[in-house]
């Protein structure tokens, strides 16, 4: 076991992992641990663009993207966090071009902007050009752009060490973060990293969805490292289903695609979307999008000899345009489907995509402990926290917003924190707890495979906790994982060695994402309404008056060991915005 | 309101929507290493049951998750974007992720090994550090001098698609590892490094060319290309390398750029 101290120490070198190191770094000693290297994160897939109102192409302020903001997370977001977004959305985008991020560029060479799924003009009144992009790799950009600011920087990075737990320690009765524990994957050697101040930024969850957008490293390791000491996960049932993801496949297409004019159709060739979103059509909200694809499927107006898709149709569109916009998804479309996209419709299902919910922060980025005390010295950003900018529903382009904006204000708070403050002591044996998980799996002859408990895992979320929900589904799902938890007790691994042992990390993954998916089940078991992501077949309106109110799950442990999930509500931020019904 | 290209399908659309299970049986012929249990590399058969629509990602994992545990790759995104799971299949540097099985002659067993030139560290597993190190070394960062504007820098679209080319890298190293200047000498630069100090040298914004182009007039710099085309062939973004490595090399001697 080696032990590391940084003033500063952050887990994840995605977008908001790199964007709060560029912060850090240039005030305090500071370390990235990440478990892939840093240019293989998942922002790199992000595809669409990244929202702010630079009214470069056309009217548009932050306070209708604020307001846009809210309304898409279907009231559940926190409106200060929602305003602090909108508003520094715009130096947030031009600090990006600074720092070199070659967006698309209009006539007169500003960033060019273009529309995206429910982001308005004057709340609501017609879809507004506010997302700024880099063709149709924006995230590509984005992470780029931060690693070579990274390298610029200096940031010392530890790559390919995954972190396994979090470190917190009472101090005069007061929680604070100490440090964290991380496996090196190269040579299986056990480091712990002690830190004044640790930022976890290590992304989603996806992964316990079988059809999804995420990478297979998304298994929501940070948002398991803080649960199982202790610390709450918010709005974990909140969980967005993105419309258009290759049939079958889960590869996204951007929005930007009917951003540029794409429409969906059935088996009929009908634009389905004019019936339930009259005004936005096919760029109203993700979650109606999705459910109005399930509907059209479930009605029996759905594509192809299962009737178990529909059509994602660009035909219209000129070749040069998608050349121009839209290349890689295009290129996705002919490598994975063998279709051509300038003339054949493009089969697509609704595709697991993001976690609005996550480790609770305040909008300095630090860490809830409860409703309302922090955690000194723990930060979050990204897609692992929830400030709540998101709500029950993130607007597209918000998230990479989200990253830039609430990555850098987490890195300034975490050195500005470990400027002042000393270390906190470790624990005696810091990673016991890692060793002997480590140990356990290693050296376990149980009869459990990974494979199956995590198939099994991911066709049970699929048909139970996807798009729609009832009692019944969500009560077999959570049924089901618990099942799964048990088995995955007797869990094996096949490779034994110390080097590069992927069999072991893959082990420990299935292991968080069966919590989260626990955590996410049980959560949304409880809130007896429907908004946003969440719908419940049998609750199917919104309900201001039981559950305006963030849902905060936390592990107890019982006496005899045993674990339970304990479920409490946390208050919905208001400012300006009264709830309104949702329509586009 | 209906599309006419709704009501007649291509051949191509209805070959992807067909659900009918086209099972093949294939066979992985994969260089497998581990210095825990040897010294000595080898060729280990796997045969599978795969859908040939699959991608040799698809398989690997079946192999891990079925077969094999030990077996060892990196991957993450499973779609052409994170760069991680390049290696060399029939001979070939691809990407597992963007490689269908059905688009390499799965009759024949499929070889599947590390990417060459750099060292093994685990079956298909290579050490990344002088490749990430070549990249760092070429300032893969925007350089200017004077005051930020308080708005964005102007750049017209003619300019911005300049080297739009070599923005679309995502440090994959198939390139690099397919270059024979680079597996004779590992001191060269590679493609990669020079694709990302292109996508610098002609970004109008960018005043630090002539100092990336003295770094590429090293000796391990640009004038090692051969000029083979390897890495053109084996780019999975389709960034023409080699011209970008010419245009580079034009611009050392015209200083202009
Ligand atoms: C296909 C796709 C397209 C998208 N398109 C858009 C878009 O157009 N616009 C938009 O706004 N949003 C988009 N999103 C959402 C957005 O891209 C993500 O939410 C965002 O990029 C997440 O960034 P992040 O930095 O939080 O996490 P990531 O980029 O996922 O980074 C996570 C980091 O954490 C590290 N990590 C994870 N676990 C550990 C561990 N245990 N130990 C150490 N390190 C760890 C990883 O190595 C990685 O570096 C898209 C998402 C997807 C999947
Ligand atoms: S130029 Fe192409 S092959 Fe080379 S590293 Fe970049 S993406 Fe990979
Ligand atoms: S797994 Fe990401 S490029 Fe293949």
């Amino acid at each position: 076991m080696k032990i590391h101290k940084y003033d500063t120490v952050i887990v994840g070198a995605g977008g908001a992992g790199m964007r709060a190191a560029i912060e850090s770094t240039k005030r305090s000693r500071t370390a990235v641990l990440t478990k892939l290297y840093p240019t293989r994160s998942h922002t790199g897939a992000a595809q669409g663009g990244m929202a702010a109102a630079l009214a470069n192409v056309e009217e548009d302020n932050w306070e209708w993207h604020t307001f846009d903001t809210i309304k898409g997370g279907d009231y559940l977001v926190d409106q200060d966090a929602a305003e602090i977004l909108a508003k520094e959305a715009i130096d947030s985008v031009l600090d990006l071009e600074k720092m070199g991020l070659p967006f698309n560029r209009t006539p007169d060479g500003t960033i060019d902007q273009r529309r995206f799924g429910g982001h308005s003009r004057n709340h609501g009144e017609a879809p507004v050009r506010r997302s700024c992009y880099a063709s149709d790799r924006t995230g590509h950009m984005i992470l780029q752009t931060l690693y070579q600011n990274c390298v610029k920087e200096g940031v010392e990075f530890f790559n390919e060490f995954y972190v396994l737990d979090l470190l917190l320690q009472d101090v005069d009765g007061v929680k604070k973060s100490a440090g964290v524990v991380a496996y090196e994957l190269a040579t299986g050697e056990i480091h712990v990293f002690q830190a004044k101040a640790i930022i976890f930024a290590s992304g989603g969850t996806g992964k316990f969805f079988k059809v999804t957008s995420n990478a297979h490293t998304l298994t929501g390791d940070g948002q398991a490292a803080a649960y199982r000491r202790g610390l709450p996960l918010e709005d974990m049932e909140f969980f967005q289903f993105h419309p258009t993801g290759i049939w079958r496949m889960g590869i996204l297409l951007t929005e930007g695609a009917r951003g540029e004019g794409g429409i969906l159709r059935n088996k009929d060739g009908e634009r389905f979307m004019e019936k339930y979103a009259p005004v936005m059509k096919d760029l109203a909200s993700r979650d109606v999008v999705s459910r109005s694809i399930y509907t059209e499927i479930r009605e029996g107006r759905g594509c192809g000899p299962e009737g178990d898709h529909v059509y994602l149709d660009l035909t219209h569109l000129p070749p040069e345009q998608l050349d121009a916009k839209l290349p890689d998804i295009t290129e996705f479309a002919r490598t994975y489907l063998g279709i051509e996209p300038y003339t054949d419709p493009i089969p697509i299902q609704p595709t697991a995509h993001y976690a609005m919910g996550g480790i609770p922060t305040n909008v300095e980025g630090e860490v809830l402990r409860d409703n309302d005390t922090v955690v000194p010295g723990l930060y979050a950003a990204g897609e692992v926290a929830c400030v709540s900018v998101h709500g029950a529903n993130r607007l597209g382009t918000n998230s990479l917003l989200d990253i830039n904006v609430f990555g850098r204000r987490a890195g300034i708070a975490a050195a500005e924190y470990s400027a002042d403050h000393d270390f906190v002591e470790l624990p005696e044996n810091p990673a016991q707890q890692v060793i002997d998980q480590v140990e356990r799996l290693r050296d376990s002859n149980g009869t459990e495979r990974v494979t199956e408990i995590r198939k099994e895992l991911q066709e049970c979320m699929d048909a139970n906790v996807m798009v729609f929900r009832t009692e019944q589904t969500i009560k077999t799902a959570v049924e089901k994982i618990g099942e799964l938890r048990e088995r995955y007790l007797n869990v094996s691994v096949q490779d034994k060695g110390k080097r590069f042992n992927t069999d072991l990390l893959e082990a420990i993954e299935l292991g968080n994402l069966l919590d989260l998916a626990e955590v996410m089940a049980v959560s949304a078991l409880a809130r007896k309404e429907s908004r946003g992501g969440h719908y419940r077949e049998d609750y199917p309106n919104r309900d201001d008056v039981n559950f305006m109110r963030h849902t905060m799950a936390y592990r107890e442990v019982g006496a005899d060991g045993s674990e339970s999930i304990r479920l409490d509500y946390k208050p919905v931020v208001q400012t300006r915005y009264q709830p309104m019904e949702r329509k586009y | 309101m209906s599309s006419p290209t709704l009501e007649k399908h291509s051949a191509a659309l209805d070959a992807a929507e067909n659900t009918a299970s086209q099972m093949i049986t294939a066979t992985f012929r994969i260089r497998r290493f581990n210095p825990e249990v040897s010294e000595e590399a080898s060729w280990q058969d796997f045969q599978l049951e795969i859908d040939p629509k699959e991608r040799v990602l698809d398989a690997l994992h079946k192999i891990k998750w079925d077969q094999d545990g030990t077996l060892t790759f990196r991957r993450s995104c499973a779609h052409g974007i994170c760069g991680s799971d390049a290696m060399r299949i029939n001979g070939k540097n691809r990407l597992a992720c963007k490689t269908l099985i059905k688009d390499i002659n799965p009759q024949k067993p499929i070889t599947v090994e590390a990417i060459k030139g750099l060292t093994v560290l685990k079956d298909l597993v290579v050490d990344m550090e002088p490749f990430f190190q070549a990249y760092r070394d070429v300032m893969p960062f925007l350089i200017t001098n004077g005051n930020e504007p308080t708005r964005e820098r102007r750049q017209t679209a003619e300019d911005r698609e300049r080297f739009d080319d070599t923005t679309k890298c995502i440090l994959c190293a198939a390139c690099t590892s397919s270059c024979p200047v680079f597996w004779n000498d590992g001191q060269y630069f590679g493609p990669a490094a020079i694709v990302n100090a292109h996508r610098f040298i002609f970004d109008s914004r960018d005043e630090g060319g002539e100092q990336r182009l003295e770094i590429l007039n090293d000796k391990d710099g640009v004038w090692r290309c051969r000029t083979t085309f390897n890495c053109t062939d084996a780019c999975p973004r389709g960034i023409e390398v080699t011209k970008a490595i010419q245009e580079v090399k034009r611009a050392l001697i015209t200083r202009r750029f």
